[in-house]
């Protein structure tokens, strides 16, 4: 026998102080990283610090974050839902049908969000109740609600909307702030409260970090998973309402490459992809972050390409700066 | 402490907007015309940008921004749109990724003093204040058959349409103008159209399914760069050369090597390069106040002429350009 080998472990008596626990999170970080971009915007470009164009700006984003916000609460119970942009143009679509019908604004809202309430209770049914992969499930809705786009509209488009219905997406409610960004915030917190002050949330971290003893514990994990996956449905349709009342029109390529938009704004918000973290308010700071770095390299001119580029180095970098800062912590001590 | 965060987050954003409400007046010394594209890296609009500077050069004391977004929807330029408004450009020249969407976002560009014309792919006529077209569509419609047509021996046989999206403007223009003059061809038969979205792979699958499930195709006519280079790809893996011909609207550079294979005798294109030098020159007298483009007006576009507005607000730049063996190496150096 060779003798055993013991490698010294530390367990730390008590956990950092509060101050920099909270300065090493990823929010702080982030918000770190907005305050630079912002900075650095506000030098690159004399047109950046402007009330209304910042306010245009905010429309780069409101929309998706919407659905960011309840697709973080589906990411951190350990599901996705792929299909929320083609969910945007199947609601668009009824949307634009009920207007080419006659119906006013108060029926279309409620049918954009009805529309989305049916897909996400479809989404759920199938991932809830038959207990079918997510990702499986959704990349087959998500071709099949757009499809359905694609053979009621095929080539031509609807843009008969009533003139009221367009406040939704370009209507203001005080001074530059708009009615989407307002929304935005009243959504932010909502979220904020479901998720972090009710025991609904906390089922939802449970089922994320261990479905297996979240069931043992008496939650009703296809409940939560259910109502999840109507809710993103819902957000969906909201945003559908808004993109669609700013366009003025729908066809079916409306929103086109959304999901993965709204993926990535909820990762680079920290919401672990494997379930079980994150915050809402990460999620807020990254549609933000994503919102200012497209607004101010649009106003430089950089083409889009560039800019992809570097929202994904931004994804990359923001993942890598704590697990390498853990390494270096680690291999110091 | 979250709630903390989020209220720091707003303060700063009250206080940015608070301080510098009026920094949009910025020193005009150049006059700024963006060139908005349905797609960057499109060598159809990289061409029209070299028009674009072209005119810049000549006019004088004009700033040509090149711009548009990654993908070609209309959500990305929107964005981009809203950026131009921010940065208080003095034209807009757009060609549009969707005829309707487009709209609010120019309508507030027009409202903030900016001239909105488009040119290529048009935006629906409330949007804008005049519509450059290439060439005029019952032309280009007339020119696709005419190609089919010189392709067929004794100009009869069956021929098919590989079309970009369902949704493109101009394609479906085009299409329906071809349909509207199939009467003066006796002897061509549209056997079907399909559609690859504008995407390499997918026009490519596309012209493959044709040549394998429909035997009476001997043309495959496609208004667009994307499907007609993959056409004579797919034409020319397949073993196809001189039984089934590839002919449509391409660019030269793009199509040289399906004209040496044999693959595509002949195609048509208008210049881009004098596109955009076009709706440069028009942005440039719209700006300047010489002209209000309204229907009956001309407006003078340099080397171009006279360029007459017609019903609509929409004018015509010139007929479709024929490209062959003889000439493809003198343009595919071009663009």
């Amino acid at each position: 026998m060779t003798d055993i080998v013991s490698s010294k472990r530390v367990i730390p008596d008590r956990l950092g102080s509060k101050t920099s626990r909270l300065l090493a999170s990823w929010e702080v970080l982030l918000f770190g990283v907005a305050v630079l971009i912002f900075v650095f915007n506000s030098f690159a470009s004399p047109y950046f610090l402007n009330a209304w164009n910042l306010s245009d700006a905010t429309f780069n984003f409101t929309e998706k974050a919407m659905i960011a916000f309840a697709m973080a609460l589906l990411v951190i119970a350990g599901e996705i839902d792929l299909s929320v942009a083609a969910i945007i143009a199947l609601a668009s679509t009824a949307m634009g049908a009920a207007a080419q019908a006659g119906i006013g604004t108060p029926g279309l809202v409620a049918i954009g969000i009805g529309t989305g309430l049916v897909c996400g209770a479809f989404n759920g049914l199938l991932v809830a109740g038959l207990r079918l992969p997510s990702i499986v499930v959704t990349i087959g809705t998500m071709s099949l609600f757009r499809g359905i786009s694609y053979i009621v509209l095929g080539d031509q488009a609807y843009g008969k909307y009533p003139e009221s219905f367009a406040f939704f997406g370009q209507g203001y409610v005080a001074w530059v702030f708009s009615f989407e960004f307002v929304l935005f915030i009243i959504l932010a917190a909502a979220f904020g409260v479901l998720l972090h002050a009710t025991n609904f949330g906390r089922q939802v971290y449970v089922i994320g970090n261990n479905e297996f003893a979240a069931r043992f514990s008496g939650i009703p994990v296809e409940r939560v998973k259910f109502i999840l996956f109507l809710l993103t449905g819902v957000m969906a349709g909201v945003a559908s309402v808004c993109l669609t009342s700013r366009l003025g029109s729908t066809r079916p390529s409306i929103a086109q490459g959304w999901e993965l938009e709204v993926v990535t704004m909820v990762v680079l918000g920290g919401v672990s992809i494997l379930g079980g973290a994150g915050t809402i308010a990460g999620v807020v700071i990254a549609a933000f972050v994503m919102g200012l770095v497209t607004f101010g390299l649009g106003l430089l001119n950089v083409p889009g390409i560039v800019m992809s580029i570097f929202v994904g180095l931004l994804l990359i970098i923001t993942i890598a700066i704590p697990i390498i800062a853990r390494r270096i912590k680690e291999m110091s001590r | 402490m979250k709630l903390a965060k989020k209220l720091a987050l707003g303060v700063a954003f009250a206080f940015a907007a608070l301080t510098t409400t009026m920094t949009t007046a910025a020193s005009a010394a150049d006059m700024k015309i963006a060139l908005v594209v349905k797609s960057l890296g499109n060598g159809f609009f990289e061409a029209a940008n070299k028009g674009a500077q072209e005119a810049a050069k000549e006019l004088g004391g004009v700033q040509v921004i090149y711009t548009g977004p990654t993908s070609t929807t209309a959500e990305g330029q929107i964005e981009v749109i809203n950026s131009l408004i921010a940065q208080g450009v003095d034209a807009i020249a757009i060609s549009a990724n969707d005829p309707d969407a487009v709209i609010p976002a120019l309508k507030k560009a027009t409202q903030r003093g900016i001239k909105v014309i488009s040119w290529d792919s048009a935006v629906a006529k409330e949007g804008r204040i005049m519509h450059l077209n290439p060439s005029s569509n019952d032309l280009i419609g007339k020119m696709c058959l005419t190609l089919a047509k010189n392709h067929l021996e004794g100009g009869k046989g069956g021929f098919a349409i590989l079309s970009a999206t369902t949704t493109s403007t101009n394609q479906n223009t085009w299409i329906g103008e071809m349909k509207k003059q199939l009467k003066d061809f006796p002897g061509l038969n549209l056997v079907t159209t399909v559609y690859g979205d504008d995407l390499a792979d997918k026009s490519y699958r596309e012209a493959q399914g044709l040549l394998t499930s429909q035997p009476n195709v001997k043309v495959i006519v496609a208004p667009t760069t994307v499907g007609v280079l993959a056409a004579s790809q797919a034409v020319k893996d397949a073993g196809k050369i001189g039984q089934v011909y590839v002919t449509g609207l391409g660019l030269p550079s793009e199509m040289a090597g399906a004209i040496k294979s044999g693959a595509t005798k002949e195609f048509a294109i208008w210049n881009p390069i004098d596109l955009g030098y076009s709706a440069t020159q028009i942005a440039y007298h719209l700006v300047k106040g010489d002209t209000d483009a309204k229907p009956g007006s001309a407006i003078k576009a340099g080397r171009m002429g006279s360029i007459k507005v017609g019903d609509n607000g929409e004018a015509a730049m010139a007929d479709p350009f024929v490209y062959n063996a003889k000439n493809i190496d003198e343009f595919s150096k071009i663009f």
